[in-house]
């Protein structure tokens, strides 16, 4: 018995185990503290949004969301993350191949290039847009000669949602694709595959988890921006707002019911986004095994 | 002719891994490639199946020069040591994955894998995972993988550096078997002599990116060609000796050189079991006492210690050993009955 004290004491895990046990006053102070701001701040305000939607019946509910610029919104945001998100899809596979894969000049500063929106308001992402494709900016007047709209039109919302959303899919890519190594493509190259099989069959498979992860963040944050959205969308009801600048819009209309109808269905898509991490979390780690580090989810 | 290299060189960066090695392996043999670690044994057949490129030389498969040649086209086997199994494809998958990269038909592939999977022992587990099977397993499918699309070459990198000890010794011996069986040329990497020794028909020694020796076992054990060889391959006693007049002398040994110059300082080694001992005393020339006695199962070491304060190691049978009487501390008499200068000494 003495032995297994010892080892125990060595454990820090076991030894903190028993230290919670000695003072349950302390555990459920902290407990209970912890519960009540996580109710007072999350769930308190988002089951308002809620019952704010509901609040004149469903049937208002549903006419809120068939109302024409609404359902506009619900396209258009629609439209933006489904382009979007396979564009930075497409790009983070690319660059976390590049990164995790290879060793090259300019490595970190690709990394650094990565992590560049996040440290960018996005207000200022929008006015950077505008400086460079509306009328008075670079690209202004050879667009204005083309015909071609970018800002205060769809393809300007796309490309702020892209510089926002960038780092999304390579920031969760990276990692597991780091700790996946190269040895696995290398036995496919033996094997006779070519660089392209190796990538379907080997990097993607192996990466899959990461990379469904990263779809749905960035699919929840392209549907929920606004900073950058709001500067190069124009407002322009029925045309260029997105569901969280209808939010804002009809919220300074003093339709609140309206305002919290379109916020209840991001709320649901927040809600269903964290529903579909946990079910990765679980599934990968069911299917990587026991003992398998599972993703590097933040 | 199944492989041969013509003065291959490889460096990382400038810092040469492998230094103008030349070899050739027949086909259908089974061929150790021995060195002790960061000897560039792995490089050299990473250069071979073309996941290195070499800096200089030429590398030749079955008569082919296949320098230019990319990995997919050489068509050989590799075994990595940590297995490299696909974690996201179940066994059948794994070893059918090198067949329908190729387009091989459905029922073709099937067909094979199920063959690979008989010679290999693992009928029946098909449908598990990596993470599912144990490591010698995970070891017969990584080399089921790499034969199905069947290679002119096997490369296997360390294929018993991930086991236990006892399981060693059965992996050896069934890849003797294996391999008489299927017949594929075979070159394997290996730090472990005793592992090369016992399963390979030939041993190329390298060290330090150089190549030491080629030979079969019992040439690289009874004539190495280098002081590096003779320690590396076995138990050796090296002793420094100086030359008078035709004699090498170190403490009372003495040992007849011919042509070696007055003054010059050589080695000399010669293996456990060229000493011999007897208890009588007056019967050899050198007086010695067993110092330290080493039960190894059937044989015993034994540490002479001799008056200069040399120490010398012997080896004989348990039975031997019974018979003599011999205890830490007899006192023996002993001879050499055969031993090699191995070079002049450094200075």
């Amino acid at each position: 018995m003495a032995r297994r004290d010892h080892s125990r004491e060595k454990d820090p895990a076991s030894a903190s185990r028993r230290g919670a046990e000695e003072s349950p006053l302390v555990r459920w102070t902290l407990t209970g503290l912890a519960l009540a701001f996580a109710a007072v701040f999350l769930l308190l305000p988002l089951a308002n949004v809620f019952v704010q939607a509901l609040a004149k019946g469903w049937r208002a509910y549903w006419a809120a969301v068939m109302e024409p610029d609404s359902l506009a919104a619900i396209r258009l945001t629609i439209t933006v993350a489904a382009i979007t998100v396979p564009l930075n899809v497409g790009f983070g596979l690319a660059a976390a191949w590049a990164i995790a894969k290879f060793e090259f000049r300019g490595k970190s500063i690709l990394i650094t290039l990565i992590d560049l929106p996040f440290s960018i308001s996005p207000v200022v992402t929008g006015l950077m847009f505008v400086l460079l494709f509306g009328l008075q900016g670079y690209f202004g007047p050879w667009l204005e000669a083309h015909h071609l709209k970018v800002i205060f039109a769809t393809p300007g919302l796309v490309l702020a949602t892209v510089f926002v959303t960038f780092p999304f899919a390579a920031r969760e890519l990276i990692p597991v694709m780091q700790a996946a190594g190269t040895e696995q493509e290398q036995a496919a190259l033996t094997l006779g595959a070519s660089g392209w099989q190796t990538f379907w069959h080997v990097t993607l498979p192996s990466v899959k988890w990461g990379l469904l992860y990263g779809i749905i963040l960035c699919n929840a944050r392209a549907m929920g921006e606004f900073g950058a959205v709001s500067v190069v969308s124009g407002h322009i009801a029925g045309l260029t707002d997105t569901m969280p600048l209808r939010v804002e819009k009809l919220y300074q209309e003093y339709n609140s019911a309206g305002a919290f109808t379109v916020a209840s269905l991001l709320a649901l898509l927040a809600l269903a986004t964290l529903a579909v991490k946990t079910l990765l979390e679980w599934r990968a780690r069911r299917e990587l095994g026991r003992g398998q580090p599972a993703l590097p989810l933040a | 002719m199944s492989i041969a290299l013509r003065n291959v060189s490889k460096q990382f960066g400038g810092v040469p891994a492998v230094h103008h090695v030349s070899f050739s392996v027949n086909e259908g043999e089974l061929v150790a490639l021995l060195g002790p670690s960061g000897c560039g044994k792995t490089t050299v057949l990473r250069l071979i199946a073309g996941l290195e490129m070499p800096t200089g030389g030429d590398i030749f498969i079955r008569g082919q020069r296949v320098n230019d040649l990319p990995v997919q086209q050489r068509n050989v086997g590799f075994v990595f040591q940590s297995y490299a199994l696909f974690k996201n494809m179940n066994v059948f998958k794994n070893v059918a994955f090198g067949l329908r990269v190729k387009h091989w038909r459905k029922a073709d592939i099937a067909a094979r894998v199920q063959e690979l999977l008989q010679v290999f022992e693992l009928a029946g587990l098909e449908k598990r995972y990596p993470h599912q099977l144990s490591g010698g397993q995970r070891q017969r499918v990584a080399m089921a993988r790499a034969l199905a699309p069947k290679p002119s070459v096997l490369l296997l990198d360390e294929p018993f550096g991930a086991v236990d000890a006892k399981i060693r010794q059965e992996l050896r011996e069934w890849l003797v078997r294996l391999h008489r069986d299927l017949n594929v040329t075979t070159l394997f990497v290996t730090h472990d002599q005793e592992e090369a020794m016992e399963v390979a028909s030939h041993i190329v020694i390298l060290s330090q990116g150089n190549l030491e020796q080629i030979g079969t076992p019992r040439e690289v054990y009874e004539q190495p060609a280098s002081e590096f060889v003779a320690r590396f391959i076995g138990v050796m006693n090296v002793v420094e000796a100086v030359v008078q007049q035709g004699v090498a002398r170190v403490g009372e040994l003495e040992f007849a050189t011919a042509g070696q110059p007055d003054g010059q300082a050589i080695r000399i080694g010669f293996r456990p079991y060229a000493v011999q001992l007897s208890t009588d005393l007056a019967r050899f020339r050198y007086q010695a006492v067993v110092r330290y006695t080493f039960f190894l199962g059937v044989m015993m070491r034994l540490e002479l210690e001799l008056a200069s304060g040399l120490a010398i190691r012997t080896r004989m049978t348990k039975e031997e050993y019974m018979q003599l009487g011999l205890a830490e501390g007899s006192r023996v008499s002993f001879h050499i009955r055969e031993y090699r200068v191995l070079s002049e000494a450094r200075a």
